[in-house]
């Protein structure tokens, strides 16, 4: 898998124009760039380039970024807290909201609350994640003066981009928990939990909501991913100093090994999350067991 | 599903006044999408005859006009004008042809391939299963948005390049589902009759198979219409996507930030836009999937 995304991103890169050319100054000589050609390996066979950068890569070296001149690794690691940041921050924002947005829902199913629910989880998938914060800017810090348009600081600073980043996914996983609870609800054993009398909240709670989270990590996982691709955006709208700003400044100063490191590092972490998520499903159902 | 407690207070899940909000909503709903995704698509059609102004108009000297039903607005430019003077209005009429345009293209250019791949790799399995389905491993295992900015950045941003990305973007989801589909339906009775009476395997597959695993991918590919189109506002709003002077909804967005505390008509109007388009196309698509397929709960 990760062999896959080097593959697909190192040759993704390499579509494009020749980075001498774009480098280097207009008044530079052929021989100038020739040399510049030969000192980054651009020179060589693509697949002796490859070899090469899969060699350093297993080493933690994913070259040096054209523009800064330094090391592009670290310049990704060091942007990866702030996104980290952000995404978790929409991610708690997403379940606070969604998960007993979506189990009323579920458990009121077909009336005017869950219509509606849905009819917001429907509003909310279709809004442009960058137009969101355009309009939160817009409210909260150019008409109100609550909170900063951009940066990143203290909690302050956190809400707006929080807010527009978590909505994306807020609708989604509201949809998610209902459609399990729904299926949950309809099984055999939660007639007999209602048939031996408990109440409601021990059966929505213990027996239903509990087997309704399986499917619902799943898509947690899945939702990180769309989460770190989201903040590519979002992380430019507020000007937050994350790695999806860095990979769009990267692209437009055709700056490739910064470019290669930062979605390198993104799809790794996706696939992180995703062994994560598959480890959590032990823990929350006995029943899974890693042979 | 069998019925909860229906006698249950709490868990009731129909009042009088409830079922008749809900049959409202659900009712009112589909009309809106309809409404919404008809009109999006007359607009784009006729665009050139019904938008006021030239949307690449400039004039300098009515810049930044605030929309008409404001002080300083006029009936000229019912929507305002941008930082060059070019009537708002305008520009989101004709933007809604490069949204619409990149939205069926990408899924009408994707979604076959990907339906035959997923189909061929479903029925035959083996060896070209097995790539198939590595192929599109790798690529879910970016974000898509990132791959996408990356090719845009590396081609160089053009209409044709981010139909292009987006439809080899696509593929995946279709192959996926076309591929469930086969697995569950090779087995069944009315395949093997048409084996055994001799039928090919691509006729098999395109004859019997196909129009049984139709309804849910025409699903998914509405919803798909709907992504693609938040997807190029996206790469157009970072300045990926469709270049200027053409007018798109991202780009729009994209100029009109820079003037959010002077003037927000700028940047309202066209994201509104997105958001009914996408709207209206994913109440259709909702609507399409109770009716063709209900058991996909949720896509």
């Amino acid at each position: 898998m990760v062999v896959g995304v080097s593959l697909v991103v190192f040759f993704v890169i390499r579509l494009g124009g020749d980075p001498a050319f774009l480098l280097l100054s207009a008044d530079a000589t052929e021989s100038d760039r020739a040399r510049f050609a030969h000192e980054q390996g651009f020179d060589r066979p693509i697949h002796v380039q490859y070899a090469v950068f899969v060699q350093r890569a297993l080493q933690g070296d994913l070259g040096r970024s054209l523009r800064y001149r330094q090391p592009a690794l670290p310049l990704v690691l060091e942007r990866l807290p702030a996104t980290m940041e952000l995404a978790f921050a929409a991610l708690v924002v997403s379940l606070i909201v969604a998960i007993p947005a979506g189990v009323i829902s579920a458990v009121r199913r077909d009336t005017a609350y869950d219509n509606l629910t849905m009819l917001g989880a429907l509003f909310g998938q279709s809004m442009p994640v960058f137009w969101l914060g355009i309009m939160l800017i817009l409210v909260f810090s150019v008409r109100l003066e609550l909170l900063p348009t951009s940066g990143r600081g203290g909690f302050a600073h956190l809400i707006l981009p929080a807010l527009t980043l978590g909505l994306y996914s807020t609708a989604r996983v509201t949809r998610l928990v209902r459609a399990g609870m729904l299926d949950v609800i309809g099984q055999d054993y939660i007639r007999t939990a209602w048939a031996k009398g408990l109440p409601d909240r021990r059966v929505i709670f213990k027996h239903a909501l509990r087997n309704t989270l399986i499917p619902v990590i799943t898509i947690i996982g899945l939702e990180l991913g769309t989460l770190l691709g989201g903040a590519v955006i979002t992380e430019t709208v507020f000007a937050w100093p994350g790695m999806g700003r860095l990979a769009v400044t990267a692209i437009f100063q055709r700056d490739y090994p910064l470019v290669q490191a930062t979605v390198l590092v993104t799809a790794l972490l996706f696939v992180l999350s995703n062994l994560l998520v598959d480890l959590l499903y032990g823990w929350l159902d006995p029943r899974i067991r890693y042979t | 599903m069998p019925p909860t407690r229906a006698d249950a207070a709490p868990l009731s899940p129909r009042s009088g006044l409830g079922r008749l909000l809900s049959a409202l909503v659900r009712k009112r709903v589909r009309a809106a999408g309809l409404v919404i995704v008809t009109l999006n698509v007359v607009v784009a059609l006729l665009a050139p005859a019904i938008s006021p102004h030239d949307p690449l108009d400039q004039d300098v000297a009515r810049r930044l006009l605030p929309p008409a039903w404001l002080a300083g607005g006029g009936p000229e430019h019912l929507l305002g004008t941008d930082q060059l003077g070019r009537d708002i209005l305008s520009r989101i009429i004709h933007g809604s042809r490069v949204s619409l345009l990149i939205g069926l293209l990408s899924v009408l250019l994707s979604l076959p391939v990907g339906v035959c791949l997923g189909l061929l790799a479903g029925y035959f399995t083996g060896r070209l299963d097995d790539i198939t389905m590595r192929i599109a491993d790798v690529q879910l295992a970016f974000p898509f948005i990132l791959l996408a900015i990356t090719i845009a950045g590396v081609l160089g941003p053009s209409l044709r390049n981010v139909i292009l990305i987006l439809a080899v973007g696509g593929w995946v989801i279709y192959a996926r589902l076309a591929r469930g589909q086969v697995l569950s339906l090779r087995e069944k009775e009315f395949i093997e009759a048409a084996r055994s009476l001799g039928g090919g395997s691509f006729r098999i597959l395109f004859r019997h198979v196909l129009p049984n695993v139709a309804s849910p991918i025409i699903v998914v590919g509405t919803f798909a219409v709907a992504q693609m189109i938040l997807l190029e506002s996206s790469l157009s709003f970072l300045g990926l996507g469709v270049q200027p002077p053409t007018p798109s909804w991202g780009g729009m967005l994209n100029d009109g930030r820079a003037y959010i505390t002077v003037a927000w008509w700028l940047t309202t109007f066209p994201g509104a836009a997105i958001m009914l388009t996408v709207l209206g196309i994913n109440f259709v698509g909702d609507w399409l999937r109770d009716l063709l397929d209900p058991r996909l709960q949720s896509v």
